[in-house]
């Protein structure tokens, strides 16, 4: 079976981001990028199932500009075997990226797909989702533990839910989301960097694939989040009741 | 658990300007000969660059020598020097001096973003850079040579057991190791030490200062590109040699930036408060204000100049730039120099394994070069300091419009910056002003704008050699100065449970500036190379 695991080129975690000046995004320019938190151990999950045989390969998907191949080689040196890079240019809305993974899918048919819960860049948590939708494939997001059972051909998935942990039976091929608690993901070492230079990183464009990157979403502005305030230090009960009344006006 | 092995004909230490011209300048010399040589880079920073910080106002002349293309091929020099000021602060004014410097055909840069670049054209010419890979070790064959170097185990636990992702190290093994950590680097005092390699060139101790930077976004009409200003006076009294700097990039960027020398005696003197305070200073202020901070960090400096510089050759290989010190205090320019110590290194590196020269060449090339040419008109300016702000003036006046390089005597270095501290009863705690947020702001903000993070479950690299010290002397006589140095605030003295005060360490807010290694009053304090790629993320720096 093969593993399909997308993986996202985003501001490094560490980096203190800031606004542009012309409020149309956050800097990335001259700015450190990496590869998302979760996507990493997506491919660290993924890894670790082929390592106890149940998956013959490991295909680490990016999508964007052509420095994706940067977080693409990082991945092969963790271990995937083949890389695949959609170039791109632009925003690309989860959607789109659905879309996309959609028609890679239909070429390299895998029997499983995973993918980080989120980006840390737009935190949105969607793309794992719609690429299920789109395939009609089954889902378990959020996951913290994932057990595959080859003969039958099963997923089982334990999630994080807000109630607690809830656990599904998905039928293969499906897609799965991971959640922090998962994996810690392995180093790749300088062995392993040097042979990665030689796996095969094959190219498309969305064009290539027959997806349209038009979007439906355009980002207006992107400020800052107002400054908090200071607190005030109230001396009695009344004080605050008068000012919830005449300040703060909500009684 | 046998470690993995990986062998190169080079192997260099550090992706800094000096070790990216030796790396390109090798590859440069197989092109023109026909030959191959593997040759390794490996940095501790999460990216090339990341640790790089530096005024900087560039001055291109190795850079010329090296890839006399740079221009065409889009170095990220554009900003050349447009103005010099020197300026002589007191609280509240600023009186205009004439500018000891030259710096017409020199650039402000970002020297992270320079040295970026050098890593892009070194990979073009095949030379394998690997950041995020800390070398921890030293190895030596059964002569005591130097065959190479092993890098970090990761994945190790604070309590010392392996985590579920640990990864045994590897060995880099070289024909030639050359040594290119920047100041103090940690390899490199190591290895001084070991090969009694400043007894060899009879030199001094070397000396050095702090340098505290920030880059700051200024209002349009503020902005002047190429300005450059340097200060001296205050907020620094009669005793402390420093000064600081304020550079016009461009995008509306400038970098400004404090350099407090280690010899100073106050142990209550607190650099970094130094610097916020120089921010309020009514000629300084008003460019300030409406602009945001993008950067911080902070990095010792050499200061010694050719009175330090150790015999840089060892069995197995040599050390260049910063990590051997070759800095031009008067200039206060060290990129070229370490530049062209690298070139050298490589020719006499090449000759080494291409015709079985001996790396000594290196020695003689650097002593026959610009490089020492400049070092020896430079060498009295920063040690007739030694005799107090005025006297230093007045003998760098000399040196510079009599003497003229011509000066029969050499100056010697006072005594080693950690012994100048004076025990804390001879002094008062300085009373530094509250950041107000604006213009000046306190650690832990500044910290969040170095992009400076560690893996947390790991040892403290910063390791005490005698964990009673702190307690038993730092803080009782010394009065913890480590809590005032550092601009990072590793060290904090907070009370325990029997409310006794204990040196706390939170080495993940680490700068890697090397003050602590430098500064500490016992020398008990080392400086040991965390995990790779933690550390600071400097990218316009």
């Amino acid at each position: 079976m093969k593993i399909m695991v997308a993986i996202k080129r985003v501001v490094d975690y560490a980096v203190k981001i800031r606004v542009k000046s012309d409020r149309t995004g956050v800097e990335t320019n001259n700015v450190k990028m990496s590869m998302n938190p979760f996507c990493e151990i997506a491919l660290e999950e993924a890894l670790r199932i082929k390592e106890s045989g149940l998956a013959s390969e490991v295909v680490a998907v990016s999508m964007g500009p052509a420095q994706c191949v940067d977080t693409l080689r990082t991945g092969l040196a963790m271990g995937a075997d083949r890389g695949v890079h959609v170039e791109a240019a632009g925003q690309l809305y989860p959607l789109t990226v659905a879309k996309i993974l959609k028609s890679l899918v239909e070429v390299e048919k895998p029997g499983l797909i995973i993918l980080g819960k989120q980006a840390i860049d737009d935190d949105c948590n969607q793309t794992g989702q719609m690429v299920a939708g789109l395939l009609s494939w089954p889902q378990g997001t959020f996951a913290s533990k994932v057990v595959l059972d080859k003969e039958k051909q099963l997923a089982m998935v334990e999630r994080e839910v807000d109630g607690g942990l809830e656990t599904l039976e998905l039928d293969l091929p499906a897609v799965i989301t991971t959640d922090l608690r998962l994996n810690q993901p392995r180093y790749a070492t300088l062995p392993n960097i040097m042979k990665a230079k030689s796996k095969p990183i094959k190219k498309y464009t969305p064009q290539e694939l027959n997806v349209d990157v038009k979007s439906d979403l355009e980002v207006i502005q992107v400020t800052e989040p107002p400054k908090r305030k200071a607190g005030v230090i109230l001396s009695s009960v009344e004080e605050l009741i008068d000012k919830l009344k005449n300040e703060a006006r909500v009684i | 658990m046998c470690r993995e092995s990986m062998a190169y004909d080079v192997v260099i230490v550090g992706a800094g300007p000096a070790g990216l011209s030796a790396a390109i300048r090798l590859k440069q010399l197989c092109r023109e000969k026909n030959v191959d040589l593997s040759v390794c880079v490996v940095e501790k920073g999460a990216e090339v660059g990341a640790h790089i910080i530096s005024g900087n106002v560039f001055e291109p002349r190795a850079l010329n020598e090296l890839l006399p293309q740079w221009k065409q091929e889009e170095a990220p020099i554009r900003v050349p020097v447009s103005s010099d000021k020197f300026w002589f602060l007191t609280k509240d004014r600023a009186f205009s001096l004439p500018s000891p410097f030259s710096n017409r055909g020199n650039y402000v840069i970002s020297l992270s973003q320079l040295v970026r670049w050098l890593g892009g054209k070194a990979e073009e010419l095949g030379v394998e850079i690997y950041p995020g890979f800390a070398a921890s070790e030293i190895l030596y064959d059964a002569d005591n040579k130097v065959i190479g170097i092993g890098t970090n185990d990761m994945g190790i636990a604070k309590d010392g057991s392996k985590k579920e992702n640990f990864q045994r190290g590897v060995e880099l093994r070289g024909r030639i190791t050359l040594l290119a950590e920047g100041c103090r680097g940690s390899l490199s005092e190591k290895l001084i030490k070991n090969f009694k390699l400043r007894e060899k060139s009879h030199a001094q101790h070397q000396t050095y200062a702090l340098g505290i930077k920030e880059v700051w976004e200024i209002d349009e009409g503020k902005h002047n590109p190429g300005e450059i200003l340097h200060t001296l006076g205050w907020p620094l009294d009669q005793k402390t040699y420093g000064g600081s700097f304020l550079y016009h990039m461009n995008d509306r960027q400038i970098a400004l930036g404090l350099v407090v020398a280690l010899n100073y005696h106050n142990p209550f003197l607190n650099p970094y408060e130094e610097f916020q305070k120089f921010k309020h200073h009514p000629a300084i202020k008003p460019l300030l204000e409406g602009g945001t901070v993008v950067q911080y960090g902070a990095r010792t400096l050499n200061e010694g100049g050719l009175q330090s510089i150790p015999y840089p050759v060892f069995p197995g290989g040599a050390i260049i730039g910063c990590a051997a010190g070759f800095l031009n205090v008067p200039k206060i320019k060290g990129t070229h120099t370490a530049m062209k110590s690298g070139m050298l290194a490589a020719e006499a590196g090449f000759g080494v394994l291409h015709e079985d020269l001996n790396m000594e060449i290196y020695w003689d090339t650097l002593r026959n070069s610009w490089v020492w040419q400049e070092l020896q008109r430079a060498r009295n300016y920063r040690p007739a300091f030694e005799y107090g702000l005025l006297p230093g003036l007045a003998i760098c006046g000399l040196e510079h419009y009599i003497l003229r390089g011509k000066s029969p005597y050499t100056l010697k270095h006072g005594k080693p910056d950690y012994e100048a501290t004076d025990a804390a009863r001879l002094h008062s705690p300085i009373e530094y002003p509250k950041p107000d947020g604006v213009l000046s702001f306190d650690v832990p903000t500044s910290l969040h704008r170095s992009n400076t993070n560690h893996e947390h479950d790991q040892p403290a690299h910063l390791r005490l050699r005698d964990p009673k010290i702190p307690e038993l002397v730092n803080l009782p006589e010394y009065a913890g100065p480590e809590s005032r140095y550092c601009p990072a605030r590793v060290y904090e003295y907070v009370p325990d449970e029997k409310n006794q005060l204990k040196l706390q360490i939170n080495a993940q807010n680490c700068l890697h500036c090397k003050a602590c290694d430098i500064k500490d009053p016992k020398q008990n304090i080392e400086w040991t190379v965390p995990e790779g790629g933690g550390g600071p993320g400097y990218s316009v720096m």
